[in-house]
C-alpha cells in the first residue's frame, strides 16, 4: 500500500481532516501532525512539493488557505500523489462548488465518504469523478 | 425527548470550538460535548446518534480521546438503514483503536452485510473490511471476498479486488485462491476496477511466487496490449488529466510491469517496445505526463537490461535533472541513486549539476542531491568533490551544516588518497563545522595524525594557524590542543618544515596562549578543559622556562567545582612542583595510535586482544614503527591444550590478561637510580607488569597507564573510543595518585610466615636451555593469596639478555606480578633471575592454580620465545 494517511490543515496549522491507513494512537498521531505541519507550512512556493519525515515522504498542495498533505512510502510515485490530490480537490469542487475550508469542517463525514470513494487501504480505488460522487449523491438525494 | 441529551447541533459545536481562544477553553467545550454524547449513548437515544458520532469524528480528529463512542458505532452498523450503516462504519474506520474485541464484535454485522441485496451496503462492508480487517477476518470472510470479486456491479468488484490485498497481507497463505479471480480483473473495461485489479496482481506477486509465475506466464501480453491501448486511446472526458487518459492506471499497469519484468529476460523483452514508445511518445510539459516518465524510467531500470532503453531512460532523467521545476528536479536526484547501481558512468555525466542541487535553497532537493554525490564520490574524483562540498561548507545554512560535514568527513575517510590530504580537508571541516561533527570523527584525525610523523610538524603548526583565526570550533579546538601538547617543540622549531608551507614564528609563551585561552573559554566543556591540562603539563615539560607560568594557570583550576578537573590539577601541580626528576619522562609523546584497533572498535567489532592491549613502549622514538607485537593470542587459552587460532575471546578473560600485559622490552639505559625510588614507584603503580630492569621509574609509570587505558577499552568502561588522551591521564593519573600519597610507604616485602602450611616447589617448566622453579609461600593475612617465588635459571653457556617472563591466568585467578631481580641470566646456571609473583585465588579449595606462561629472551642478538602451560601446583594452593 501506497498511502499511509491524508491530512488537510488549515494555514493555522489545524487539522481539518485526517485519515490514517496504518494505526497510530492519539499521541502518536498528534505528534506527526504538529511535525509534519511545522515542516511542510514553511516552505515557500519554489520549493518542491515533497518533504521526507521519518519514514514518509510528504506530498503537499496548498489551495488557498487549506493544505493537503497525502503521507507515502518510499515505492510511491510522488508525482502521481500531486495529481491525486488534485484530483481530489476536484471532486470536492464538484459536489461543494467552489469547496473551501468551512465546506470541509461542516460537511465532515461527507469529505470522509468522498476520500473512502477514492482511498481504500492505502490504494486508489476510482479516478472518475462521476463514479466517486454517486454514492453520495445518492445519499443526499434519500435525505 | 431528554434535553440533556439532545446537545447542540455539529454546526453549533464547531463554531464553539473554533471560537475558544486558549487551549483549556477548548478542552471545556470538548468535555462538556463529550459528557453530552456518553449521556446520550447510555440512554440509547436514537434520534441524534447520527449527529452525535458526526460529532466525535471532529473531536477525534482534534485529537481527544473518543474510544466511548465505538459500541456507539457497532449499533448503528447492526441497524437496518444505509445513512445510520454509513456513518456506522465510518465511524468504526476513523474512531477505532487496537481493541481486537470490537473487531471481533463487528466481524458479524460484516459477514452479513457483505451477503446484503443493497450493493451499496455491501460496498460499506467491503470498504471497512479492507481498511481494518484483522487476520482472524481475513480467514473468515475470505470466501465472501472471493464471491464477490465476480459480483456484476464494477463498483463491487474494484472494491473487492483492494479488500483481497489486505486479505492476502494478513493471510498470505491465502492468496492462491486469489490468482485466478485477479488475473480476470485484468481483462476488464472499468478503469475502477482496472486500477485495484493491476494492485492486487502487484501484491499477489509480492506474496507469492506462484502468482509471479502465473501472471508472468498467462498476463504480460495481455498487460502490454491494456497499457499501449490506453495510451493510444482517444479523449476520454471522466479520465482525462491535462491530455492524458487516467495517468494513475498509467503508473499502476508500470509498476506491475516492472515487478514483472525484473529478472526475467524474457518477460521484459516483450515489454520493451511498448517501455520505448511510452518513454519517447508522453508529453513531458505537464505534471501527469512527467509522472508516467517517472514510472517508466523506474521499469527500464528494473527490468532486464537493454543498452537501448537505459540510455532512453538515462537522458530523460538528464532533461528532468535540469528542469526548473523542483518537483521534476526532486524525483531526477530521486531516481538517479537508482540508476548509479546500474551506469555509474553515465550518473558521473551529471556531476556537475547535481552538484549545484546541493546549494538549492530546498532542504528537500539538498538532502537528496547530498546523497547522490555520495554515492558519486571515487578515487578519481574524491579531491574535486570534496573541495566543491567544502567550499559550499562555509556559506551553508547552520542546521544543514550536521549532515553535510558528516557526509564530507566520510568521504574523506573512504576516499584520502593520501594523509596530507586527508588532515588538510579534516581541518576545514572542522574550521568550518566543528561544533556539528560527531566524537568519532576528531577521533580519527587524531589517529592518522599521529600515525604520520613526517606532517606533524606540519599539522601543529596548521592547527596553530586556524586557531587564531576561529576559536568557535570546540572540536578544531581540542584537536589544536592536543597536537600543540604534543608537538610543541615542532611548532617553535619549525621542524620538518613542506615545501608548500609558510614559516611562522611561534615563540614558547604563543604556544601556552593557546592552551591558556582553550581552557579559560567559557563555552569549553569538560573534555576539551581535561586536554588542555595535560597539554599544558606536556609543554611545562617542553619549556622548563615557562614551567611557572603553567603551573600558575594549572593551579587555578585546583579550585574547579568539576571534580575531574580539580583532580587533574592537584596532582599536575604536585609533578610540576616536586618531581622534576621524572617529569620529563612522565610527559612522553604519546605513542604512535594503532589505526586498526580504532577502526576496528569504531566498527563496533570486538577489539583486538593483541593490539589493544599491547601498548607501544613508550621509549620507541617517536614516529618510528613500533615492533610488532609477538601474538598473545595462545596466552589466553588455558582450558585447552589447542592453541586457539582466533582472538574470539570476551573482554573477561582479556582482563586476566591485564596482569600479566606485554611490558616493553626493557632497554639499557644509564641511569642506575633505581634503588633509591624506582622499587617503591613500581610497587605503588603496580598494575602488574614486570618492569624488570627497566631503568627509570616514570617509564613503568607511562605503560602501566596504558595498560590500564586498554583494561578501561576492554571492559567497555570508557566511553570515549580515542582513549590515549583521557585514558590515559585518568589511568596514569590514579597511579599517579598512589604515587603522590604513599611516598614513604615501603614496598610489601614477602614474608615467610613459620605457621603457615607449607608446600613443595616444583620445576614449572623445564627445557634443553632453561629451567624454572616456584616456591610457595601462603600469605599469612588471605588464605585465598600464595606468593610464588620464581627461579630463572640458564642452563645453556650463552648469556641470555632482554629476559622477559610473563604469565597468564584463568577469570577465577588474580596475578600481580613483582618486578624481576634482572634481566640478564647469566650462563651456565652461574646465578639466576628471581621474581614474585602473587596470586589469589577466587576459587580458594575448589580449584587448583592452573598458569600459562611465556618467556622471551635474547642469546647471542637472536630472540627467542619459550612457552609452556604449568598445571602441577601443588593443590590447596
Amino acid at each position: 500500500m501506497g498511502i499511509r494517511f491524508v491530512l488537510m490543515v488549515n494555514k493555522q496549522g489545524q487539522t481539518r481532516l485526517a485519515q490514517y491507513y496504518e494505526y497510530l494512537n492519539i499521541e502518536e498521531r498528534r505528534a506527526l501532525e504538529g511535525e509534519i505541519v511545522r515542516k511542510c507550512l514553511t516552505r515557500n512556493e519554489q520549493q518542491c512539493s515533497f518533504v521526507e519525515h521519518r519514514n514518509y515522504k510528504v506530498v503537499y498542495r496548498r489551495y488557498a488557505s487549506l493544505f493537503f498533505l497525502v503521507g507515502v512510502d518510499n515505492e510511491e510515485n510522488e508525482l502521481a500523489i500531486l495529481e491525486f490530490i488534485h484530483l481530489l480537490v476536484e471532486t470536492m469542487d464538484r459536489h461543494f462548488g467552489n469547496v473551501c475550508e468551512l465546506d470541509i469542517m461542516f460537511h465532515l463525514e461527507k469529505a470522509h465518504f468522498m476520500l473512502e470513494e477514492m482511498v481504500m487501504n492505502g490504494c486508489i480505488v476510482e479516478t472518475s469523478k462521476a463514479n466517486i460522487l454517486s454514492p453520495i449523491q445518492l445519499l443526499d438525494k434519500a435525505s | 425527548m431528554n434535553p440533556f441529551s439532545s446537545g447542540t447541533r455539529m454546526r453549533d459545536m464547531i463554531r464553539a470550538i473554533r471560537a475558544c481562544k486558549t487551549a483549556a477553553e477548548e478542552r471545556a467545550v470538548v468535555r462538556k460535548e463529550c459528557a453530552a454524547i456518553r449521556a446520550a449513548i447510555s440512554e440509547n437515544d436514537q434520534d441524534y446518534s447520527h449527529r452525535n458520532l458526526a460529532k466525535l469524528m471532529f473531536i477525534h480528529m482534534l485529537g481527544y480521546p473518543t474510544h466511548f463512542g465505538q459500541m456507539e458505532c457497532l449499533k448503528l452498523i447492526a441497524t437496518a438503514g444505509f445513512p445510520e450503516k454509513r456513518i456506522g462504519y465510518l465511524g468504526l474506520m476513523l474512531l477505532l483503536d487496537e481493541r481486537q474485541e470490537v473487531l471481533m464484535l463487528v466481524t458479524n454485522s460484516i459477514k452479513q452485510d457483505l451477503n446484503h441485496t443493497n450493493q451499496y451496503i455491501v460496498g460499506l462492508a467491503l470498504c471497512a473490511l479492507g481498511n481494518l480487517g484483522s487476520a482472524e477476518m481475513a480467514r473468515d470472510l475470505a470466501p465472501d471476498v472471493e464471491r464477490l470479486l465476480q459480483f456484476r456491479d464494477p463498483n463491487i468488484r474494484k472494491k473487492a479486488a483492494l479488500c483481497t490485498i489486505r486479505i492476502i497481507k494478513k493471510v498470505p497463505d491465502l492468496a492462491e485462491n486469489f490468482i485466478k479471480p485477479a488475473a480476470v480483473l485484468l481483462k476488464e473495461k472499468h478503469h475502477g476496477v482496472l486500477i485495484t485489479g493491476v494492485q492486487l496482481c502487484t501484491d499477489l506477486c509480492r506474496v507469492s511466487d506462484e502468482a509471479l509465475e502465473y501472471f508472468k506466464k498467462k498476463s504480460i501480453d495481455g498487460l502490454v496490449k491494456l497499457l499501449r491501448d490506453l495510451t493510444n486511446s482517444p479523449y476520454a472526458p471522466e479520465y482525462d488529466i491535462s491530455g492524458i487518459t487516467d495517468p494513475f492506471l498509467h503508473v499502476r499497469l508500470l509498476k506491475l510491469l516492472r515487478v514483472l519484468g525484473e529478472g526475467d529476460a524474457d518477460a521484459s523483452d516483450s515489454m520493451n517496445d511498448l517501455l520505448a514508445q511510452v518513454a519517447t511518445k508522453t508529453e513531458s510539459n505537464k505534471n501527469a505526463g512527467n509522472a508516467i516518465l517517472y514510472e517508466c524510467v523506474a521499469a527500464i531500470m528494473s527490468i532486464e537490461d537493454n543498452g537501448g532503453l537505459r540510455v532512453l531512460a538515462v537522458n530523460i532523467l538528464g532533461r528532468f535533472l535540469s528542469s526548473r521545476d523542483n518537483n521534476i528536479r526532486y524525483v531526477a536526484l530521486n531516481m538517479l541513486m537508482k540508476a548509479m547501481a546500474l551506469d555509474s558512468q553515465a550518473v558521473q555525466r551529471h556531476r556537475a549539476t547535481i552538484l549545484e542541487c546541493v546549494k538549492d535553497p530546498d532542504a528537500s532537493i539538498r538532502k537528496r542531491a547530498l546523497e547522490l554525490v555520495y554515492l558519486l564520490v571515487n578515487e578519481n574524483n574524491v579531491k574535486q568533490l570534496t573541495k566543491d562540498l567544502v567550499d559550499y561548507l562555509e556559506v551553508s545554512d547552520p542546521e544543514f551544516k550536521g549532515d553535510l560535514s558528516a557526509k564530507i568527513c566520510s568521504i574523506v575517510e573512504k576516499f584520502s588518497p593520501e594523509k596530507i590530504w586527508y588532515i588538510d580537508q579534516m581541518l576545514k571541516v572542522l574550521s568550518e563545522a566543528g561544533n556539528y561533527v560527531k566524537d568519532d570523527v576528531w577521533h580519527a584525525l587524531i589517529v592518522v595524525i599521529t600515525n604520520a610523523p613526517n606532517l606533524h610538524g606540519y599539522t601543529v603548526r596548521s592547527l596553530y594557524k586556524a586557531v587564531q583565526t576561529t576559536t568557535e570550533q570546540e572540536t578544531l579546538l581540542r584537536v589544536a590542543v592536543w597536537c600543540v601538547g604534543e608537538y610543541a617543540d615542532l611548532l617553535i622549531s619549525n621542524a620538518g618544515m613542506l615545501d608548500i608551507e609558510d614559516p611562522i614564528t611561534v615563540t614558547e609563551a604563543d604556544a601556552v596562549n593557546v592552551v591558556e585561552t582553550a581552557i579559560g573559554r567559557d563555552s569549553s566543556d569538560l573534555t576539551t578543559r581535561a586536554m588542555c591540562l595535560i597539554a599544558l603539563l606536556k609543554l611545562s615539560s617542553r619549556f622548563p622556562s615557562l614551567s611557572k607560568r603553567i603551573n600558575d594557570i594549572i593551579h587555578r583550576h585546583k579550585r574547579s567545582l568539576v571534580l575531574e578537573l580539580q583532580q587533574r590539577a592537584i596532582e599536575f601541580n604536585s609533578i610540576i612542583g616536586k618531581h622534576e626528576k621524572i617529569r620529563s619522562a612522565l610527559v612522553e609523546r604519546m605513542p604512535v595510535l594503532d589505526e586498526a584497533t580504532f577502526s576496528g572498535r569504531r566498527a563496533g567489532s570486538v577489539p583486538n586482544a593483541v593490539s589493544t592491549s599491547q601498548g607501544a613502549p613508550p621509549k620507541i622514538p617517536n614516529g618510528v614503527v613500533k615492533p610488532a607485537p609477538p601474538p598473545l593470542v595462545d596466552l589466553l587459552d588455558l582450558s585447552s591444550d589447542d592453541v586457539p587460532t582466533s582472538v574470539s575471546v570476551g573482554g573477561d578473560f582479556l582482563h586476566d590478561l591485564l596482569g600479566v600485559d606485554m611490558s616493553p622490552a626493557p632497554s639499557q639505559g644509564t641511569n642506575q637510580t633505581k634503588k633509591s625510588g624506582t622499587d617503591m614507584l613500581l610497587d605503588l603503580l603496580s598494575i602488574g607488569d614486570p618492569p624488570a630492569l627497566s631503568n627509570s621509574a616514570a617509564l613503568d609509570i607511562l605503560s602501566t597507564s596504558q595498560d590500564s587505558q586498554s583494561a578501561g577499552d576492554l571492559s567497555g568502561k570508557s566511553p570515549t573510543p580515542l582513549l590515549s588522551v583521557k585514558a590515559s591521564t585518568s589511568a596514569g593519573s590514579s597511579s599517579m595518585m598512589d604515587l603522590l600519597d604513599g611516598f614513604g610507604a615501603t614496598p610489601s616485602v614477602p614474608v615467610a610466615v613459620t605457621d603457615a602450611p607449607t608446600y613443595p616447589s616444583i620445576v614449572a617448566f623445564e627445557s634443553s636451555s632453561l629451567k624454572v622453579t616456584f616456591n610457595f609461600t601462603k600469605d599469612p593475612s588471605s588464605q585465598h593469596t600464595t606468593l610464588i617465588e620464581a627461579q630463572f635459571t640458564n642452563k645453556s653457556p650463552n648469556i641470555y639478555s632482554n629476559f622477559v617472563f610473563q604469565a597468564a591466568v584463568p577469570k577465577f585467578l588474580q596475578l600481580h606480578l613483582d618486578p624481576a631481580s634482572s634481566n640478564t641470566l647469566p650462563a651456565s646456571g652461574d646465578g639466576s633471575i628471581t621474581q614474585t609473583l602473587r596470586i589469589s585465588n577466587s576459587q580458594h579449595g575448589k580449584k587448583s592454580l592452573v598458569m600459562r606462561m611465556r618467556i622471551n629472551y635474547k642469546v647471542n642478538n637472536k630472540d627467542v620465545l619459550e612457552e609452556g602451560q604449568i598445571n602441577t601446583f601443588p593443590r590447596g594452593l
